[in-house]
């Protein structure tokens, strides 16, 4: 098994993981770690798919996964200012659905 | 100078100018309407000759810088970007011309609004004249990226909410496209859609990526059941945003589904009747939630998640004659960007003027806004289908589609999605008729403000008869 499918079974894990606190986190830092994570994920499988032959790496993939990074980036700006707004606006930093719950997911611990 | 202006690469100023205004709205804050509005109408501008160049001419690509492809970006513009393009330019411009207006007393939303609607536009029409998957994920983005900031500029606690939702789910339905941009460079070593066509050969390893685009792609339309974050999201915002977002910015991930159906031709009947039913869902789902909403912004976000889902019958219907079942589906997304930027625009009107959009309480609004509620029911006979409307010509070559190959139960949920769409605009026209028992604050409104939506609102009733020159503008380009 060559390190290119290394990369992209792990890649496919973080996807995984990243969608399972996506649905499951109320807290939307967590949320939005989440969606970080599940990012990752998809830049490892590019990175991944790119030197999976073995012969020399293919340098388009990290071309774009450094444009995707960019993109990241400026999505989570976006999205830790929107959650510091709505922490502001109503005391909780979550969704309408979720003011009920315990943000840490303490009780069951 | 003639040759010159007919040979300018309006395809580059048509992305570059919006960028540049939005770039000097921020430098400039005190001076963000009037740098904004004309940036706006230049803008439309390039577009319209964009759409003229590819009208005389033919399919257009630009290589920028000269680099041209694979190390290079190339712009490509054929019959369906410049549809998209003119469609953005004309209902761009009226609500530019109605935001200025509509805005006016709130400077601080008026140094927001300028810059971000200017970076959403620049966002569309390189959307429409990306040439490669890759690009059209970063499009994807940067669309998604303003269109959360525009509804957060409420900034009200369920205007967040909704804005905070829309990114979560536009963020995973760019990384699920993502994902499949990843996984077809594996497959075929190229991002190019030209190429990705000739090379894609079917199977299992064009299925998987193709699969996880177009899941990430409904997620961004808004296509029942994925629809739980539009109606939050369009209602709560203001209203030139809501009829940006409901007009303008559902068509782009439409049109990207299109195109990337359009270069692979996917085989089976599996999908396209999969994409119809949720389509005849949505059509019946969103109709009733708009019969049952008690606030009008409400009711048009709903109708927004009906109207969606017509533009995906045509899936099912493509087998005997593509052409009339992609041209009405093209034709249908037009006018409801037309039809419904008008209405939500009344909307706004309305709101203005009463101070709330309570559907029982709307209080004869016919005879202190006669214009935006004829606004508002030209937008409804135009998305309810009638005749000569725009939508009602989209639905024509839908129901005929549906006809030729007896396909009875499409027709019944075509018909069956126009009588819901009257009943509940004529639920609005009813109230408006009325009196209310109830005492309401009355502000006046701008006649600038109703004159726009009135204009945009007959602009949908006359697309109509623009149908002989724009479907043309398809041929060579659907499969």
């Amino acid at each position: 098994m060559s390190g290119g499918f290394l990369f992209a079974f792990a890649g496919l894990g973080l996807l995984v993981i990243g969608a399972w606190a996506l649905v499951l986190r109320a807290h939307l830092i967590r949320k939005v770690l989440a969606i970080n994570v599940m990012g990752s994920g998809v830049f490892l499988i590019l990175v991944g798919s790119g030197s999976m032959d073995g012969g020399a790496v293919d340098p388009v993939p990290q071309a774009m996964v450094i444009t995707g990074i960019v993109v990241a980036i400026s999505a989570t700006a976006l999205a830790l200012a929107l959650v510091l707004r709505i922490a502001n606006a109503t005391g909780k930093p979550a969704l309408p659905e979720d003011q009920d719950r315990d943000l840490m997911d303490e009780e069951g611990r | 100078m003639p040759e010159l202006l007919a040979d300018a690469p309006w395809m580059l100023w048509s992305i570059a100018l919006p960028l540049i205004g939005a770039l000097l709205v921020f430098l400039l804050p005190r001076r963000a309407a009037p740098i904004g509005l004309s940036t706006a109408c230049l803008t439309a501008a390039t577009a319209l000759a964009v759409l003229f160049q590819v009208a005389f001419d033919g399919p257009r690509i630009y290589r920028v810088g000269g680099w041209g492809a694979p190390l290079g970006i190339d712009l490509m513009a054929d019959g369906l970007s410049v549809i998209m393009l003119a469609m953005t330019a004309v209902v761009g411009t009226a609500i530019s011309v109605y935001a200025r207006v509509y805005l006016a007393g709130t400077p601080e939303k008026v140094r927001r609004f300028w810059p971000l609607w200017l970076f959403l536009w620049a966002a569309l029409n390189a959307l429409y004249q990306a040439g490669d998957v890759f690009n059209l994920y970063v499009t994807l983005e940067l669309l998604g990226l303003s269109a959360v900031a525009l509804v957060a500029l409420t900034g009200s606690a369920p205007a967040l909410w909704g804005a905070m939702r829309y990114l979560l789910v536009s963020l995973l339905g760019s990384l699920s496209y993502l994902l499949g941009v990843a996984l077809l460079y594996h497959a075929y070593g190229t991002v190019d859609l030209a190429l990705l066509g000739e090379r894609a050969d079917g199977g299992l390893i064009l299925a998987v990526p193709l699969g996880a685009m177009i899941a990430g792609l409904l997620l961004k339309t808004g296509l029942f059941p994925f629809h739980v974050w539009l109606p939050p999201a369009h209602g709560s915002a203001r209203a030139p945003v809501s009829a940006l977002l409901s007009g303008l910015v559902v068509k782009a991930s439409f049109y990207l589904l299109l195109r990337l159906w359009f270069t692979f031709v996917p085989e089976g009947q599996g999908l396209p009747i999969l994409l119809g039913s949720l389509g005849a869902a949505a059509i019946f789902w969103g109709s009733v939630q708009a019969l049952r909403q008690r606030r009008l912004k409400l009711l048009v976000a709903y109708s927004t998640v009906a109207q969606l889902g017509y533009l995906f019958i045509a899936f099912p219907l493509a087998g005997l004659d593509p052409a009339l079942a992609w041209g009405g589906s093209i034709y249908l997304a037009v006018s409801h960007a037309f039809a419904k930027g008008a209405m939500f625009l009344a909307a706004g009107s309305i709101m203005t003027q009463g101070g709330h959009d309570d559907i029982d309480e709307l209080d004869r609004v016919v005879d202190r806004m006669p214009l935006t509620l004829a606004a508002f029911a030209l937008a409804g006979i135009s998305l309810a289908g009638l005749p000569p409307s725009g939508g009602f010509v989209g639905k024509w070559m839908l129901l005929q589609a549906a006809m030729a190959q007896e396909l009875w139960f499409w027709a019944f949920v075509i018909i069956g999605g126009g009588v819901l769409t009257a009943a509940y605009v004529f639920r609005v026209l009813g109230f408006a008729f009325t009196e209310s028992p109830h005492e309401h604050e009355q502000h006046e409104v701008p006649l600038t403000m109703e004159w726009t939506a009135l204009l945009l609102a007959l602009g949908a009733v006359l697309l109509g008869f623009v149908a002989p020159w724009a479907l043309p503008l398809l041929d060579g380009v659907l499969p």
